[in-house]
This record gives C-alpha cells, sequence and structure tokens, in this order.
C-alpha cells in the first residue's frame, strides 16, 4: 500500500477570498506577521499498489483530470509506503 | 466478538447497582417499570433504547397533557399528529403536508450541522409520507447581535440551513429571526417543510405483514449522534458542550438521493410503510412501525450497513446518523425496490422482518441481544402532570403602568431606532444566502408578510409562515399563544390565502419547574383558543424543553407555523405600497398597548406590563373582511402591524414598495404611543383611488373599524398627528437605516 | 424542436428548466440521465443548475465524467445548442466546452437574489431576440459564480464577441462582471444567471423567455432554410 497526500491550493496569480477573509480575521486578532494565506484541500489516497513509479504516475494523472482545476488550481503530492 | 463488546459493556446487575440508567436519564422509578415490563433487568442495549424511547423527544412525557389540549381534527385535516407530518386537504385531490421541528441544543454546540441537520431531518418527515416537499422555513432566535459568540451562532446557523436546503434544491421561503437575551447561549432553530401530495399517495410509517421485510436505505451507520434525543431532553451546561460528539453530520446531496428514490418507490404503490430514521435513530423507526400495526419486529443488526468498524448493537439502535430510512414491502416487490435504490446509488439493505409477537427483537452475531414488548417502548411511558406555579413577575407585572415613561417626542429618531433593532430590520443579509426561487414556484419572497409558493398546473398557491412574540408569552403565556396563532393567521390572510392549519414548536424552559410549566400550559391554552376560534387545527408539531443555561430560561416560545390556501393566484398580495395615489386605511382599533412592544425594549430598554389585549371574535371578522375584500380585487396591498406597530407597518410598506407616503391619523392617546403601540387585530391596507370607497363599505359592513389615513405617493412618509407633523423621512434613508443594520453588525 | 435537459445525481433546476421549455415554449422535452450514451434525437440540450455530485470537490468537477458528457461533446461540435445553466455553467468549464472556471464567490457566501445583466451579444442563436445593449432582470442562486479566466483568454472573449451577458452590478467577483459566455462558434453557452426562473410574471420576472425563444428562433431558421434548399 502506497499513502498519497495530495496538496491543491490555488494558484499564485489568482485570487483567494477564502486566504484573503482569514488573512483579515488573524490580522484583526493581532497575528500580524501574516504575510498571506492561501486556502487548499488535503486529500489523503491510500492505494493498492507497491510499485512507487506507477503510483507517482498514476498520481499525476488523477491531478491533472481530476483532484485539481488547472486553470486556477495548483497541486503537488507525497508518496509514502 | 459479542463476548468482547459485551465485556466493555456494564451488565445488567452494574446497570442497577451503578444505576447507569440515570446517565441516560432513565429515573428509578422508569427503571422499576422498565424491569416490569421485560420480567428482568434490561441490558445495556435495552436500557439504551428505552432511555430515547421514553426521552421528552420521543415520548412527549412532559407534554402529552397538555398537547390533548390543541383542537386536532377539522374537515380539511386528513391526518392529525402522530405520523411524521399532518395533512390538509386543499381539494383537486391534491394536500398539503407540514411540520415544524427544532434542533435547539445541537445547533447551540455547533451551529453549521446542528441547522444543516435539522433542515435535513424535517424534510425526511414530509417525504416519508409520500409527498415531495416544495418548500422550508425557519424560525430562528438568537442572542443580542452583539457578542461575537452570538454573530458566530447566528452566521453558522444561517450558513448551515443555506448549505442544506440550496444542495437538495427546495427552497428556504420565509419564518423570522428573532434577537433577544433571552435566547443567550439557548438559540432556538425550528425548521418547518411544506410537501405537496396526492389523497392516494399518503404514507404511514407502518410495518405491516407478518413476515414481511423491513429495508433499511441511506448512507451507513457510524458513532454519530448517539443519545441526541436525550441530549435535546436536557439542560445545556459546560458538559454538553464537551459532548460535541453527540451532533450528526448532514450530507445533503446524499438525502436528495436518498428523497428521489423514496419518493419513486413511493408511486411504484409497493410500499406498505415507510419512516424516517430522525431522533433515537433505527430504534425510534423500527419500535414506531411495530407499533402502529400493532406488530413485533426484529432486527439483523449485522445487516446494518456500518461507517465504523466493531459498532456495538448499543450504537447501532442509538446512532443518529442522518439521511436514512426504514421501509417494508412484501417480498415479492424486493427486487423492484433494490432496482430504484441501486439506479439512485443509494445502499438498500434488508435488515429486519415483521413478527406477530408484539416485541422488538434484535440480534447480533447470532445471538439476541435486546428483547423488549413494543407497546412498552412506545405507549407505556410515564407520562408525568407538571406542578405548575404563578410566577412573581407575573403577579409583578400586574401593576406595572407602561405609559410612566417620558413622552418620546422626536418620533422620526424613535422610528430610526426601531428600524435598526435587528429583530425588525431587514433580513436580507439572512437570506439572500437561500435560494428561495429553485423549484420555480415562489410567487412571494421572503420579507413580506407571508411566502407564497404556487402549486404548478393549477391557479392555486400556498401561502406560509412561522410567528410568535416571545416577549408577549413570557409576559401573558395564555394572551401571547392567542396572539402567535392569530398574527400568523393575519400574516396568511395579508398575503390572499385562507389560513388552514397550523404546527407548532413548543420551546421552553425546563418543565421541572413549575413557574416554566405554568408558562407551557397557559401559552398552550391560548393557542388552542385561538385555533379553535380561527378554525385553524393543529395537525403536527415538537416540543423542545430545557432551553435554559445557568442564566435562566428562555422566553417561552410556543412558534407556530401556518399554512394558507391562496385560491386563485390573483389573489397573492404583498405588504409593499404599489401605485402613487392609492388610498391607505388602517383597520382596527389602537389602544395604549406598550408592554412587551418593540418600542418599549428598544428606547426605554425594558419589558414589562400586560401584553396587547386579544380578542378573538374581533380578529376572526377582521381577517374574514380583510381576505374578501383582497378576493373581490379590492386590495393593492396589505401589511399586517406587529413589532413596532403602525410606525414599523407604514415604513415596512414604503420601503417594499419604493414609494412614500401622506398620513394623516388622529388619536386620543399620545403620539409616540399612537404610533408604536402593539395593539393586535390591526392591518394596514391600501387601494386603488376608484375602488376605495367600495373597499370602505365592504370592510365596514363586516363590523371592523376602518379609517382612511393618507394617500401613497412621493418619495417621503410624512405623518402628522392630530394636525400636527409627527414624522418625516424620505423613504430612502428609512431604506437604509433598515437594510444596513445586519449586515454592519455581521461585517 | 426537442429539448434534452439533462439530469446529474443532485441536479436541482431540471425540473424548472423542463416546465420552462414545456410551459413557456410549448416543444418538446425530455429529461435525460447522466448515463445516456445518445443525444442524437436533440436540437438543443440544456446542463441545469443544481450541486450535482453534492458539488464535493469542486463545482462540476465530477459530473464532467459522466457518460452523457461525451455527447454534449459530440452534439457541441455538431452544431446543436447546448445551455449551461449555473452548475451547468460550471459543468461546461470542467468538461473544456467553455473556457476559464467559476471560483467562490467574492463575498464567501451563497447570493440569491435578483441581478440585472446587459445583453453584449445579441448576434448569438440564445439572445437574437433581445436588442443589443438590452438590460434583463434575471436572479442568480450561487456560490460559486465567480468567473476567472487569464488575460488572454479575456481577451479573446472579448475580441470574438463570447461575453453574451454582463452584470451590471458585479454580484461575485467575476473578471469584466462577466455573467454568460458563449465558445467560440457561438452554440455553447454557459451562464450563472438563471433564465428559467423568469418567465412567468406571478414570480417577478419575464425577462429570462426570450432565451428560450431566441433559441426556437435560432433552430426554425436554420431548419427552414435547410428545408428550402
Amino acid at each position: 500500500m502506497i499513502k498519497a497526500s495530495v496538496y491543491v491550493t490555488i494558484k499564485q496569480s489568482v485570487l483567494d477570498p477564502q486566504g484573503v477573509a482569514v488573512q483579515g480575521a488573524l490580522h484583526s486578532m493581532g497575528f500580524k506577521e501574516v504575510d498571506s494565506v492561501r486556502i487548499g484541500k488535503y486529500m489523503e489516497l491510500v492505494l493498492d499498489t507497491h510499485d512507487r513509479a506507477e503510483a507517482e504516475a498514476r498520481v499525476k494523472a488523477m491531478c491533472e483530470k481530476l483532484l485539481a482545476n488547472t486553470v486556477v488550481e495548483d497541486y503537488r503530492f507525497e508518496l509514502e509506503g | 466478538m459479542s463476548q468482547q463488546v459485551s465485556a466493555k459493556e456494564p451488565n445488567p446487575e452494574q446497570i442497577a447497582e451503578q444505576q447507569i440508567y440515570k446517565q441516560m436519564g432513565v429515573s428509578d422509578s422508569e427503571y422499576e417499570l422498565i424491569c416490569g415490563f421485560l420480567g428482568r433487568k434490561p441490558n445495556y442495549t435495552e436500557i439504551g433504547v428505552f432511555s430515547v424511547m421514553w426521552s421528552e423527544h420521543c415520548a412527549y412525557k412532559n407534554s402529552k397533557p397538555l398537547l390533548r389540549r390543541f383542537p386536532t381534527s377539522g374537515p380539511r385535516v386528513l391526518m392529525g399528529p402522530g405520523e411524521g407530518a399532518g395533512i390538509v386537504d386543499i381539494g383537486d385531490n391534491q394536500a398539503v403536508v407540514f411540520k415544524i421541528e427544532s434542533h435547539n441544543h445541537p445547533s447551540a454546540v455547533e451551529p453549521y450541522q446542528g441547522a444543516a441537520t435539522g433542515v435535513g431531518g424535517i424534510i425526511r418527515d414530509i417525504f416519508s409520507m409520500g409527498s415531495r416537499p416544495i418548500a422550508v422555513l425557519n424560525s430562528l432566535r438568537f442572542g443580542k447581535l452583539e457578542s461575537d459568540r452570538v454573530k458566530y451562532l447566528f452566521e453558522h446557523v444561517v450558513s448551515g440551513i443555506a448549505g442544506y436546503g440550496n444542495c437538495i434544491g427546495i427552497p428556504t421561503v420565509g419564518g423570522e429571526v428573532v434577537f433577544d437575551e433571552s435566547y443567550d447561549g439557548n438559540p432556538l432553530v425550528n425548521a418547518m417543510c411544506v410537501g405537496l401530495i396526492d389523497h392516494d399517495k399518503i404514507q404511514r410509517g407502518v410495518a405491516k405483514g407478518v413476515g414481511n421485510p423491513v429495508f433499511y436505505v441511506g448512507p451507513p451507520t457510524g458513532r454519530d449522534g448517539i443519545h441526541g434525543a436525550t441530549f435535546a431532553s436536557e439542560e445545556l451546561t459546560e458538559e454538553s458542550e464537551a459532548r460535541r460528539t453527540a451532533v450528526q453530520v448532514g450530507d445533503p446531496f446524499m438525502e436528495k438521493l436518498v428523497m428521489e428514490a423514496c419518493l419513486e418507490l413511493i408511486d411504484t404503490g409497493i410500499v406498505l410503510g415507510i419512516q424516517d430514521m430522525g431522533a433515537a435513530g433505527l430504534t425510534c423507526s423500527s419500535a414506531e412501525m411495530a407499533s402502529k400495526a400493532g406488530n413485533g419486529l426484529e432486527l439483523y443488526l449485522d445487516e446494518v450497513p456500518q461507517r465504523e468498524e466493531g459498532m456495538t448493537a448499543y450504537e447501532m439502535m442509538l446512532s443518529e446518523s442522518q439521511e436514512r430510512m426504514l421501509f417494508v414491502v412484501e417480498p415479492k416487490d424486493e427486487a423492484q425496490a433494490r432496482e430504484i435504490f441501486e439506479r439512485w446509488g443509494v445502499i438498500c439493505a434488508k435488515v429486519g422482518k415483521v413478527t406477530d409477537d408484539g416485541r422488538l427483537k434484535l440480534y447480533h452475531h447470532g445471538e439476541v441481544v435486546g428483547d423488549m414488548p413494543v407497546t412498552a417502548l412506545v405507549d407505556e411511558c410515564p407520562i408525568y402532570d407538571k406542578p405548575s406555579a404563578v410566577p412573581a413577575y407575573y403577579e409583578q407585572n400586574a401593576n406595572v403602568d407602561t405609559l410612566r415613561y417620558d413622552e418620546v417626542k422626536d418620533l422620526g429618531a424613535a422610528l430610526d431606532q426601531v428600524l435598526a433593532s435587528p429583530t425588525v430590520a431587514s433580513k436580507a443579509w439572512v437570506y439572500n444566502q437561500y435560494d428561495y426561487m429553485v423549484r420555480t414556484s415562489t410567487a412571494v419572497r421572503p420579507g413580506s408578510d407571508a411566502a407564497v409558493v404556487t402549486i404548478h398546473g393549477t391557479r392555486k398557491a400556498l401561502a406560509m409562515t412561522t410567528d410568535c412574540n416571545g416577549r408577549f408569552v413570557y409576559l401573558d403565556p395564555e394572551v401571547g399563544g392567542r396572539i402567535a396563532v392569530s398574527e400568523a393567521a393575519r400574516n396568511i390572510v395579508c398575503s390572499g390565502a385562507e389560513p388552514l392549519a397550523i404546527t407548532d414548536n413548543l420551546n421552553f424552559g425546563s418543565p421541572e419547574k413549575p413557574d416554566i410549566f405554568w408558562q407551557m400550559e397557559r401559552s398552550v391554552d391560548g393557542m388552542a383558543e385561538a385555533c379553535r376560534e380561527l378554525e385553524t387545527p393543529v395537525i403536527g408539531g415538537n416540543v423542545s424543553l430545557y432551553n435554559e443555561n445557568a442564566q435562566g430560561a428562555i422566553y417561552p416560545t410556543p412558534v407556530v407555523g401556518m399554512v394558507g390556501l391562496v385560491h386563485d393566484t390573483d389573489h397573492i398580495t404583498t405588504q409593499g405600497f404599489k401605485a402613487e395615489g392609492d388610498v391607505v386605511f388602517l383597520l382596527g382599533d389602537t389602544k395604549a398597548e406598550l408592554g412587551g412592544s418593540e418600542f418599549q425594549s428598544v428606547i426605554h430598554g425594558l419589558v414589562e406590563g400586560r401584553p396587547p389585549q386579544l380578542d378573538l371574535a374581533v380578529e376572526k371578522k377582521l381577517l374574514g373582511a380583510v381576505l374578501e375584500a383582497i378576493q373581490s380585487g379590492l386590495v393593492r396591498s396589505a401589511h399586517d402591524l406587529s413589532d413596532g406597530g403602525l410606525g414599523v407597518a407604514l415604513a415596512e410598506s414604503c420601503i417594499s414598495g419604493n414609494l412614500g407616503a401622506k398620513v394623516e391619523l388622529a388619536s386620543e392617546l399620545r403620539t409616540d404611543v399612537f404610533l408604536f403601540s402593539e395593539s393586535q387585530s390591526r392591518i394596514l391596507l391600501s387601494a386603488a383611488p376608484e375602488q376605495a370607497d367600495a373597499l370602505q363599505q365592504l370592510i365596514e359592513g363586516k363590523g371592523v373599524p376602518v379609517t382612511r389615513i393618507g394617500n401613497v405617493g412621493g418619495t417621503e412618509l410624512n405623518v402628522s398627528v392630530n394636525g400636527t407633523a409627527a414624522l418625516s423621512r424620505p423613504v430612502e434613508q428609512l431604506k437604509r437605516t433598515w437594510e444596513d443594520v445586519i449586515p454592519c453588525l455581521m461585517k | 424542436m426537442k429539448f434534452a435537459v439533462l439530469v446529474f445525481p443532485g441536479s436541482n433546476c431540471d425540473i424548472d428548466c423542463y416546465k420552462a421549455v414545456e410551459d413557456g415554449l410549448g416543444e418538446s422535452v425530455d429529461y435525460v440521465w447522466h448515463t445516456a450514451t445518445d443525444l442524437s434525437a436533440y436540437d438543443c440540450i440544456i446542463v441545469p443548475g443544481g450541486f450535482s455530485y453534492g458539488d464535493y470537490l469542486r463545482c462540476g468537477a465530477i459530473s464532467r465524467f459522466a457518460p452523457v458528457m461525451n455527447e454534449v461533446a459530440k452534439a457541441a461540435e455538431q452544431g446543436k445548442y447546448v445551455l449551461g445553466i449555473c452548475n451547468g455553467f460550471q459543468i461546461l468549464t470542467e468538461a473544456g466546452l467553455l473556457p476559464g472556471t467559476l471560483r467562490r464567490n467574492m463575498s464567501l457566501k451563497f447570493r440569491c437574489h435578483d441581478t440585472v445583466l446587459r445583453v453584449d451579444n445579441n448576434e448569438n442563436p440564445f439572445t437574437s431576440l433581445y436588442a443589443a445593449g438590452e438590460e434583463i432582470t434575471i436572479p442568480i442562486a450561487h456560490g460559486e459564480g465567480n468567473y476567472y479566466c487569464d488575460e488572454a483568454t479575456l481577451a479573446e472573449l472579448q475580441q470574438n464577441k463570447q461575453i453574451i451577458f454582463r452584470y451590471t452590478d458585479n454580484p461575485n467577483g467575476s473578471v469584466d462582471n462577466i455573467a454568460g459566455i458563449s465558445n467560440q462558434r457561438g452554440n455553447v453557452v454557459g451562464m450563472m444567471p438563471h433564465p428559467e426562473r423568469a418567465i412567468d410574471a406571478v414570480l417577478g420576472s419575464v425577462d429570462g423567455k426570450k432565451m428560450f425563444t431566441s433559441i426556437l428562433k435560432a433552430w426554425r431558421d436554420r431548419h427552414e432554410s435547410a428545408s428550402v434548399r
């Protein structure tokens, strides 16, 4: 079994209204050092395989096809196990 | 496995010795009764099952004697209290199904999910009757909109309602939001759902036909919401805050699929009985279905779809996982039923069988893990007649002179202040988050007296509203109860509809306290009188008690949800003024009644005295006259006078219509009292100039006091009393005052 | 003319679109399930609003992989009319039939109210009966209607007159006030506002009706010219 941890975030060039709102809230609570906040999604996938190279390619395809919308989102992932 | 599990659970002897039943809300005497019914000591699963079946939420053990005082039948009532929801005939083989239910306690600890699952639960009640849900309303109460905690609760309750209702695609068309200190820490979240049904499609939650299979549909059962029903039946403490796990998580997408699949299943005509799993989940639904058929039921718990591993019988029986239903069909129809759920992608599992022994029997891992008489569970819960006592505050209020306050001279400023009270202010911030138009039937959107939803393919429509003024009920529960029903009826009539029936949500503090029980008793009496007089029987409802915390109880808040029938969409009427030159009429008598008024609270910071009086015969005459006038096509706008009295009603009609008005009043009352008194049985009408005389004659002919008070026109609201200018405000300014309050507070 | 209204698990404006065609237009219309693999019988395909697959992950992300979406792509290619409303618009962008994407509203809140749209392109099968620049009242009801595309795409949309509707008072933060766009060919339109909710005076507005009658007119014009030939 390989566990894939996938992170999907809004692209740097695209406004993230949720991130802006959370940053504003943190500022008003006194956390002035917060320079920016980007909100994204975290997904855990457990893959029934031991082949890391295959898993790498498959997860990338999953991200491109479904898990992220590359018009506005970036993704990255880590494999474990 | 079953040995391991039961090793964790206390055995019957331990339950008795350590009085573990008490943690579940079962008293010593109730425990003795249960032992008697079983002929032995209950095991952990059984005492759990009894505890939820015998909770206030399921058994109404503290409120049943009061609920019996309500009129529940009438010529149009097809189904009264007792099933998932009540049903009222609206002609042409069609009927309207509706019910209100509270989710107060869950919303206090987890507002988003608490409110969302409240909406989900009431929708299931409606479609489990075989009815297509067409609208949702919400009656919400929060503390003063000042503290961060109240703002947090308000924001998340609203988004929880929006999240669920918008996704499932049932419009949230109306309701009310009230802010008052008494709800600080005890918010009220009451959700009402209205559905349509053809007479021949009406379903009952009955486990018919010995030997027939029992099916479970919906998502797998997890450990969510265990003991939700008992949780809802006790006071909120810090400990209950810590018991957040008791709150369930809703999945509106799943409910949409379950709903479509169930409605399709019901449409086939093969269903013998169907019921949703609401409070107390599998326990309550199975026991009630068996009870109504006079049968027994066997459940094979290994067959229950499970989300988590190692779930015990106790956990499965008490789980309140959402979006689940139970139904019974004949064995020959099993395949057809399964095919429907498969197509909708919804799990459908055979989990039991109807039996003839009158017992609820639970099997798990090849053993009988519970065996209880169904009648004991459903019918034998002891009913308590609680002691009641007149509270001291009520006696003291008898002597309060509500005219002792200094006269307010700047009436424009006073109107601004009352309009800016969050309870009176525009709720657009709330309802613009709700999809109130989906299903394209919403003829009157949120923000008028009642919402109106058309019935596709007919000229008919349904008007619906929720109402209750907790301050009035607090000051005089009987009068307040009468007012709650009457105000709802007035809202319905002002929309052009004939009031049909009500559903009620009785929100109170702890019934163990004689003061509180007195409030319950008296307000139920007041509501019952009004329901009888106005011919709007109670067809179902809900009771939520123990709404109190260390600071005290909430105002007694028996929320009335009323539905009315618009006979022709041409009769649909809204509160906004419609055209320059229209004549404005005030119907009813204005008396010096400031007790419990918005004016008293906002301007003087007080809630005291006696509330306005209400004569039901007068109310009935008024309602009949206005409905006839509307149906005769004589009325351009109609608006009930409620919070903030005549001043606010005029302002709202101007704001909604985007038109000014020039009003000249004559009165012997002090001007501030006259403008802000909340005397009952009053309505503001406007009529086209050429129809004004006819309207006045019609109203007078019915013996209802009517005064021509001015004309619609211009861009300002100008009011003079006894020839002296009283207030003058541009409508645009009134509108800003009224609209900006809640968005500003929520920024 | 024959209309299809697609039904995904979680669609909830399917009934409204069906009624708009049946009652408002009097044309024939069928519900077509997301698993369908043949749309050849239909002249116009409506992808309705709702919360398909709960809008979990991203609005429209899962629906675009439904079998019927291959057929929608084929129909678009054949020049048939495809109209995506609200969630339908989101599905069409996810499917790549329309450029850009829809983000969360700037306010982060679901918004439901009337909006005033300007018809910025009336030389289109969906809008030909509106006047150029006409202002129409059409309601919105969405949490994620904030249209986004990069600058190059926006320039292209502007140049090709693919921006069909603009908000006169932007409710969600959409770039260039975009409320609805078409593909380059003009036969696929996506919009966040709900024209099907504005076809009955009792419900507040009839300004959406011309959208449906425009489609019918376009089809008839094409059909008649074809039969003349």
